[in-house]
């Protein structure tokens, strides 16, 4: 008896087999080094608008001073959305999940996944040519009876290319997002909790407030979370709907800009040192929303610890 | 001798303290009536009635339960007035979207030509004469088209491949090990990043390796499968997950290859499911517009060449349609190009979504012989 025929292994299936698991893992890692490359270039691509002489940059006063409006503008504009977005994302969750009748839910939920499928530059057209217009007599209204509010003070913009309005197209993108991961969440309530408070006697509502909420709570705020990194980075519909300009504090004035949209409008036309400062622009957008998408993550990871069935 | 008790109908104790099962419709048509006769008085529009008409709605029928029922259950029609009206509210801009895009781009795709010309040699002089109407609106979208798709495919050959494996190496290698852990994490951070930012890193790469001001489709591809390698990832490697262990085990007891197995067991069973997440990722990617405009610049003509020159693509069309419209002093011409453009955008995306609802239900593996 020579080695046997089980242990001895020729032929192309070990080859295969070598070639197969090393291609998955160069896959693996081709990932790895493309979010490094991302990281790096942008750096590399970066460094000299930090290291320019002041006066070089736009405006004139250093690259912190250029960079620092635009980003409270988008702050402001996510702000908005999220302060729409997210009362009316729980609200269709807790209706395609506990409310609309069993053989709906699914279809409803594939009509609000229509709103996400629907590409960002038509939500841009839409709130330029359609939403703006129809929502400039309400900043009228608003500037004539708020107007002691600074976020509402007037004279509002006659065509409706504000930041609120941009705020409000942004919210309607985002409400898929937040809407389909609440949904997830809430159907994953135990029912036994479900139904022992039903039992007790209490309402559809006492239900959800005394058993559904509580158990999302986690869930939701990394859902915002989320939906935040995606309004962070949304371009279009700032860059066709807003009619930027100076960082103002009211939001129904033309005025303010975001980081992508700076970029959007100015990359296509920039050179030179602008190539520069626009790309450590999209460093600085790109350095926030990791870190916001990154504390979602975090929060999701700590909640899958003690979620199902419990 | 046999005295007849007539039964006295009264209210069960059961039923006792609750709404008639009509007072929702009773509610309903007051306030329709009420809401347009308020309507009336400050100017009649369809959308103010609706308003006008929900908040009376909700009004009456919490009021009418509060009095009736009491406050728990009050409170709890207020709950479900509320959650209804989230789900109609959120409605509303799908439904004006579409309503939008369909009236304002059915007259731009009829133009005639348009699916079939690029916007070579149109100039503002021709947008004048259409608004004059001394003209046809003339040029279209070909050039677009042909970018798109170009540009489109090309992502997809980058990330199918790249997405697919590394799905398999998470689902069927990675044993939950250091690198394993990193990849699912560093994906999840890649799902995150902006699309004008993977737009950047792209230029930012080819400005570095090729040369400054390099702009080609092949840039934007590129720019796209960054945004859609972790989309592809993330579908896969759930449907990897679940192929039943018990098959893969079967496999291997009969002596096969762990490669031939994924390859002739697991993959074929999870085929449906992965190739439903790649078409939705293609359509996330394909309406895509900030990475394009940053890496692949504008271009008016035809150019069948992904590698070199500028290239159009839809979503950029027709963000410079809307943006600087062909002839300025008559921007008509050029936004019935733009809302044309969008028409053909969303029917692309939806076939797309459609097309993976029913790839997943056609290529689903069959389940037994029942």
């Amino acid at each position: 008896m020579t080695t046997t025929s089980l242990t001895s292994s020729r032929g192309a299936g070990r080859a295969g087999d070598k070639v197969f698991s090393g291609a998955a893992l160069t896959a693996g890692c081709l990932i790895l080094a493309v979010l490094f490359g991302v990281a790096l270039f942008l750096v590399i691509q970066a460094i000299p608008a930090f290291t320019a002489p002041a006066a070089d940059i736009q405006g004139g006063e250093g690259f912190f001073a250029y960079i620092w409006p635009i980003v409270i503008g988008t702050l402001i504009a996510a702000i908005i959305a999220l302060a729409i977005a997210t009362p009316v994302s729980i609200g269709v969750a807790l209706f395609i999940s506990h409310f609309a009748p069993r053989g709906l839910a699914s279809g409803l939920g594939y009509v609000i996944d229509l709103l996400a499928a629907i590409p960002s530059v038509v939500y841009g057209a839409w709130g330029a040519a359609f939403l703006a217009p129809q929502i400039s007599p309400a900043y009228g209204w608003l500037a004539a009876n708020m107007g002691w509010l600074p976020i509402f003070q007037g004279p509002a913009s006659a065509t409706g290319k504000t930041i609120l309005t941009a705020g409000i197209v942004l919210s309607v993108m985002v409400i898929p997002i937040i809407t389909s991961l609440s949904r997830e969440i809430f159907l994953q309530t135990p029912k036994l909790h479900e139904e022992a408070a039903l039992a007790l006697g209490a309402t559809r509502w006492e239900m959800i407030k005394m058993s559904v909420l509580p158990f999302a709570r986690p869930g939701i705020i990394s859902a915002v979370m989320l939906g935040l990194g995606r309004a962070l980075g949304e371009t279009m519909a700032v860059a066709l709907v807003l009619s930027s300009g100076a960082l103002t504090a009211s939001l129904i004035q033309s005025g303010n800009q975001t980081i992508a949209a700076e970029i959007a409008l100015n990359f296509p036309e920039a050179s030179g040192l602008k190539v520069s400062t626009l790309i450590a622009a999209g460093l600085v957008l790109f350095v926030i929303t990791l870190a916001v998408n990154m504390i979602a993550r975090w929060i999701i990871s700590r909640h899958k610890e003690f979620s199902g069935a419990n | 001798m046999t005295s007849t008790l007539t039964p006295v109908r009264k209210r069960s104790a059961l039923t006792k303290g609750q709404l008639p099962k009509y007072a929702p419709y009773v509610v309903l048509g007051v306030a329709l009536v009420l809401g347009a006769a308020i309507l009336a008085l400050i100017g009649f529009n369809a959308f103010g009635w609706g308003v006008v008409s929900a908040i009376l709605f909700a009004a009456g029928l919490v009021g009418w339960s509060a009095a009736v029922e009491g406050s728990r259950k009050a409170k709890d029609k207020l709950a479900t007035c509320l959650v209804v009206g989230a789900f109609l509210v959120a409605l509303l801009p799908l439904i004006s979207v579409i309503w939008t895009v369909m009236v304002n781009g059915i007259p731009g795709l009829l133009n005639p030509g348009f699916l079939g010309t690029s916007m070579n040699g149109v100039t503002g002089v021709f947008d004048n004469r259409a608004a004059e109407g001394t003209g046809p609106v003339i040029g279209g979208i070909y050039h677009a088209l042909i970018g798109t798709l170009q540009i489109t495919l090309l992502a997809t050959v980058i990330s199918v491949p790249v997405g697919l494996l590394t799905a398999i190496y998470l689902v069927e290698y990675g044993n939950d090990r250091p690198l394993a852990r990193a990849i699912t994490f560093f994906v999840d951070v890649m799902t995150g990043i902006p699309s004008i930012v993977a737009g950047l890193f792209a230029a930012a790469f080819f400005f570095a390796v090729v040369g400054p001001g390099t702009k080609t489709g092949a840039v934007a591809a590129v720019a796209l499968s960054v945004l859609m390698i972790p989309v592809v990832v993330r579908s896969s490697e759930e449907m990897l997950k679940i192929v039943p262990n018990e098959l893969r085990e079967a496999a291997y007891a009969l002596g096969v290859r762990k490669w031939r197995t994924i390859l002739k067991v697991v993959i074929p069973t999870a085929i449906s499911g992965i190739a439903s997440g790649v078409t939705l990722a293609i359509a996330r990617v394909i309406g895509e517009t900030a990475p394009i405009l940053v890496t692949a610049g504008f271009a008016t003509s035809i150019n069948n060449n992904v590698f070199g020159g500028w290239m159009a693509s839809l979503p950029t069309f027709i963000y410079t349609q809307i943006l600087n419209p062909t002839s300025p002093s008559n921007p008509d011409p050029s936004s019935q190009r733009a809302w044309g453009a969008a028409l053909v955008l969303i029917i692309l995306v939806m076939l797309l979504n459609l097309g993976a609802r029913l790839i997943a239900r056609v290529f689903a593996p069959k389940t037994g012989r029942r």
